[in-house]
């Protein structure tokens, strides 16, 4: 690094703390964008990446440290005032207006105005001029929402050229594209840095990150922990770094017995309203005992697969056996009481009724055990709900209390409570470590395993290496909607996890 | 740098003990009577009413006005009460006002001319207990169609129950091409008698619409408070997803609410058209407002799962007393419409204020709690 030239750098962030509340999201980090690289940034989830970028486009405020481009402090007090400065960033979830036009999304905002008003016209001249650049034949008048999404992800560049551009952050730009689309970006990309943009990239994919990165830095739990010129390393090098503890600590794994197969799904296939394969003739089992990982990248299948177990997609087809019976034609509450319960991804969305307090969250799928005539036993439900909700540690002074009142992690224990007392036999758990610290990790990792040992079949995904490999005894990996690798524990490795999970990996189905 | 930030850090700890501790202090002291002036605000908006217009006329605080004016409530309440449910669950029902017109029509009908069979060249009539029932009937049918629009076809419960409120008073104009059926005295000969006892009737003294408003109160806030049907009532208004991940069959639950509101809004159907005597096509039009605007007054939320029966009835006491202050004292009508629309929109205003309030206090609370465990585990591992 010290071969680089002083004026090759465009911006420096030097001491960027940030706290929110009670947790401190970056811790005094340093980073150097240099004018005409790819600047990747890896971490995992919660490692305070988003907030950094935030930072830099302007959308968050630091509570410590500078940021200084081209020798001189500023202050981005707004994205408007980071745009001016040539600071763009694409947002993962591109937030472009899928009701309008490919024009009007590229000049949302800053749209060119004549006295008569918008100049429609000449922004689709320029907008086809943009997309000539990228080597896209898109139509400007085409309606955003039409597109696929690596087309959309080309608007979202092509909205954020339309601009003068320095740096150009693209956050997670590939999570949702084809190994096709994932080529032409690159392209795209290869194109800006040749005209001395510096792109900030950031992505979970680590092979992308060796392939594209010019430099890359790692950060972990909000610190910065490690800078290095790509040539010198490889992704091995990466997940260390991003890791850093020892999985065993965080997540101290014991072996089990492992019992008779309680979950065992064979055939299960999704269909997309176009025709494309959701998910594809999956097939698996998990035992009694067991915790399977099931690991994939966003849109890989993951959630679409245990909601077909669940009975949330009634158009899946196949066949889902809970402890020997048949539950493919049976309703969600039917394969509750079977024994099949699913605490879903995101705790906000489906996981909770915020309106509700703890208890009638946590006694809210087991209502009929709690009746006679339709009436609540409102005693039995208290002591139900507080037997559970003590097994699993959540912390709260009164179970009446709202429970939108708790944090994250005792949130989710809310969750795994509400499941407990449908007494499941086969738990599935989607993402369940997603926005939680890293104590109540720990913990809700130890709930799992002592469910596990009580011969509870146990099935969590992930998008996080860590986590899979720490917690699971039997690693499954799904990419575009089928099964791509199955590891043992022993046998399980990070390098040859991202590899089956990497669709470009993956021959075309015939 | 990190210096700077293990600065920081302590000063965050520095400022976490403060407020903890002003935290403690508002807990152990009592409330401040704003917040208590906002909890309770129904029942305080209530109190001023009775008193203001107590001040203005001499006759407002009467035995006998109060028992008027309670009769009142009794007719509009069981519709809001009905409607209460239709709003926790996250819907609205519109159509209630004409339901109890058209339930008010077809029981009319059926107390004048009875059920004449066209093919059979005979009339059949029924006795009153039996029209009731027909009655309740009519409005869970209506309410039935108004669920299966919904769930079934998907329609938004605005829309659904906006035709439904044109459909149903169309009905109820069919039913006697725009007249009124102007006796439903009956005949002893044909064991119809004693319709206006729902409506003018006395037990033990009070009016038996009291008596009605009493039972509906019970048994809606049993319903909604201790039963399997009531919880699942709030969960699917709080959060439809986790409802049907938690096995709640949904759309069961959407189609009871509307057969609820249903069969409460042919109550107040039916306890007009018994106290008119005569069976108006245009009853109860525009009720669904009042019904609407008694909900919201008792602190439900239209976004659904929030939300008592109690209130409810505090709300439809709070419309009632205003409106019926109002034409004591002489004021145009017109005027009553603007002060219930200002009375409205305050207690909305006044409910997210209140609510933002309660739920920041509640979690600072709560993350206390929290800290409170973690530094006590810490201190049994050390």
């Amino acid at each position: 690094m010290t071969a680089l030239q002083a004026g090759s750098v465009v911006l420096r962030a030097e001491g960027i703390s940030k706290v929110y509340g009670s947790t401190l999201a970056l811790h005094g980090v340093d980073f150097t964008l240099y004018r005409g690289k790819v600047n990747a940034l890896a971490g995992e989830n919660g490692a305070g990446k988003s907030t950094l970028m935030g930072i830099l486009a302007g959308a968050i405020q630091p509570t410590a440290g500078r940021i200084v481009i081209d020798g001189e402090a500023v202050e981005l007090d707004s994205p408007r005032t980071a745009g001016d400065r040539g600071i763009r960033l694409i947002h993962q979830e591109l937030l472009l207006f899928p009701n309008l036009s490919v024009s009007e999304n590229i000049f949302a905002g800053c749209e060119l105005r004549s006295a008569a008003g918008v100049r429609l016209r000449e922004q689709e001249r320029r907008s086809a001029v943009l997309l000539e650049q990228l080597g896209q034949r898109i139509n400007p008048r085409t309606v955003v929402g039409d597109l696929p999404v690596g087309l959309q992800q080309v608007v979202a560049i092509c909205k954020a050229l339309a601009q003068e551009v320095r740096v150009l952050i693209m956050d997670e730009p590939t999570s949702a594209l084809s190994a096709r689309e994932v080529e032409s970006l690159f392209s795209v990309v290869r194109g800006l840095v040749a005209s001395n943009v510096a792109v900030v990239y950031i992505s979970h994919r680590l092979e992308e990150i060796i392939e594209i990165g010019d430099f890359v830095t790692v950060l972990r739990d909000g610190r910065l922990v490690a800078e290095a010129a790509v040539p010198d390393i490889d992704a091995h090098w990466i997940i260390e770094r991003m890791i850093g503890h020892d999985p065993e600590t965080l997540f101290p794994h014991e072996s089990r017995p492992v019992g008779a197969a309680l979950l065992e799904v064979s055939d299960v296939s999704l269909l997309r309203p176009g025709g494309n394969h959701r998910l594809d003739r999956v097939r698996f089992s998990v035992a009694a005992g067991e915790i399977v990982g099931l690991y994939g990248l966003m849109g890989a299948g993951r959630t679409e697969l245990l909601e077909t177990l669940v009975g949330l997609q009634p158009r899946a087809s196949g066949q889902v056996v809970v402890d020997g019976a048949h539950v493919e034609h049976k309703s969600v509450g039917e394969r509750i009481s079977r024994g099949l319960f699913l605490v879903p991804e995101d705790r906000q969305r489906g996981g909770l009724v915020q309106s509700l307090s703890v208890k009638q969250n946590i006694s809210l799928a087991s209502l009929d055990s709690l009746q006679t005539f339709g009436s609540l036993l409102g005693r039995r439900e208290v002591s139900n709900a507080n037997r559970v909700a003590t097994a699993v540690g959540v912390k709260v002074a009164d179970i009446d209390f709202p429970v939108t009142s708790l944090s994250g992690g005792n949130q989710q224990k809310v969750v795994v409570a509400k499941a407990l007392l449908t007494d499941p036999k086969v738990l599935l758990m989607d993402d369940p470590m997603r926005g939680i610290d890293v104590g109540a990790k720990t913990e809700l990792y130890r709930i799992m395993q002592r469910l596990a040992k009580q011969g509870m079949a146990i099935l969590f995904t992930s998008s996080d290496l860590t986590e899979v490999l720490g917690m699971a005894d039997r690693i499954m990996v799904i990419a575009s909607g089928r099964i791509t690798g199955e590891f043992s524990r022993a046998e399980a490795d990070a390098q040859a996890i991202v590899a089956a999970a990497n669709p470009r990996a993956i021959p075309q189905a015939a | 740098m990190s210096a700077q930030s293990d600065l920081l850090l302590r000063g965050v700890r520095r400022a976490r003990a403060a407020i903890a501790a002003d935290l403690i202090g508002q807990l152990k002291t009592p409330r401040g009577w704003l917040t208590l002036v906002l909890r309770l605000r129904a029942f305080v908006a209530l109190i001023t009413i009775v008193v203001a217009f107590s001040v203005i006329s001499s006759d407002y605080f009467t035995g006998s006005n109060l028992l008027v004016m309670t009769e009142h409530v009794a007719v509009v309440a069981p519709m809001a009460i009905g409607e209460t449910f239709v709003i926790l669950s996250a819907g609205i029902d519109l159509s209630v006002g004409s339901t109890a017109g058209l339930v008010g029509m077809l029981t009319g009908g059926l107390l004048n001319n009875g059920l004449i069979l066209h093919p059979l060249g005979i009339v059949v009539w029924f006795n009153v207990p039996l029209v009731v029932l027909i009655g309740l009937g009519i409005g869970a049918t209506v309410g039935a169609i108004n669920g299966a629009v919904i769930t079934k076809l998907g329609v938004a419960p605005f829309i659904a129950t906006l035709g439904m409120l044109s459909v149903a008073r169309g009905l109820a104009d069919l039913r006697s091409n725009g007249n009124t059926f102007p006796d439903l005295a009956g005949t002893s000969q044909d064991h119809n008698t004693g319709f206006g006892f729902l409506g003018d009737g006395t037990i033990l003294g009070i009016s038996f619409e009291i008596w009605v408003l009493v039972l509906v109160i019970v048994v809606a806030a049993y319903v909604a408070k201790r039963t399997v049907f009531g919880r699942r009532v709030y969960a699917v208004g709080g959060n439809e997803r986790a409802a049907e991940l938690a096995g709640i069959r949904v759309h069961r639950i959407k189609i009871g609410v509307y057969v609820i509101s249903g069969i409460c809004a042919a109550i107040t159907g039916l306890l007009i058209t018994s106290e008119l005597g005569a069976a108006f096509p245009d009853t109860a039009t525009s009720y669904e407002l009042n019904a609407i605007a008694a909900v919201v007054l008792g602190g439900t939320s239209l976004f659904g799962g929030r939300g008592r029966i109690g209130g409810t009835v505090i709300g439809a006491f709070v419309i009632s007393f205003l409106n019926d202050g109002l034409v004591l004292v002489g004021v145009s009508s017109f005027w009553q419409l603007i002060a219930q629309g200002l009375v409205i929109v305050t207690a909305v205003a006044v409910d997210e204020a209140q609510r933002r309030r309660e739920s920041r206090v509640a979690a600072s609370v709560a993350s206390l709690i929290e800290e409170v465990a973690q530094s006590n585990e810490k201190v049994l591992t050390a």
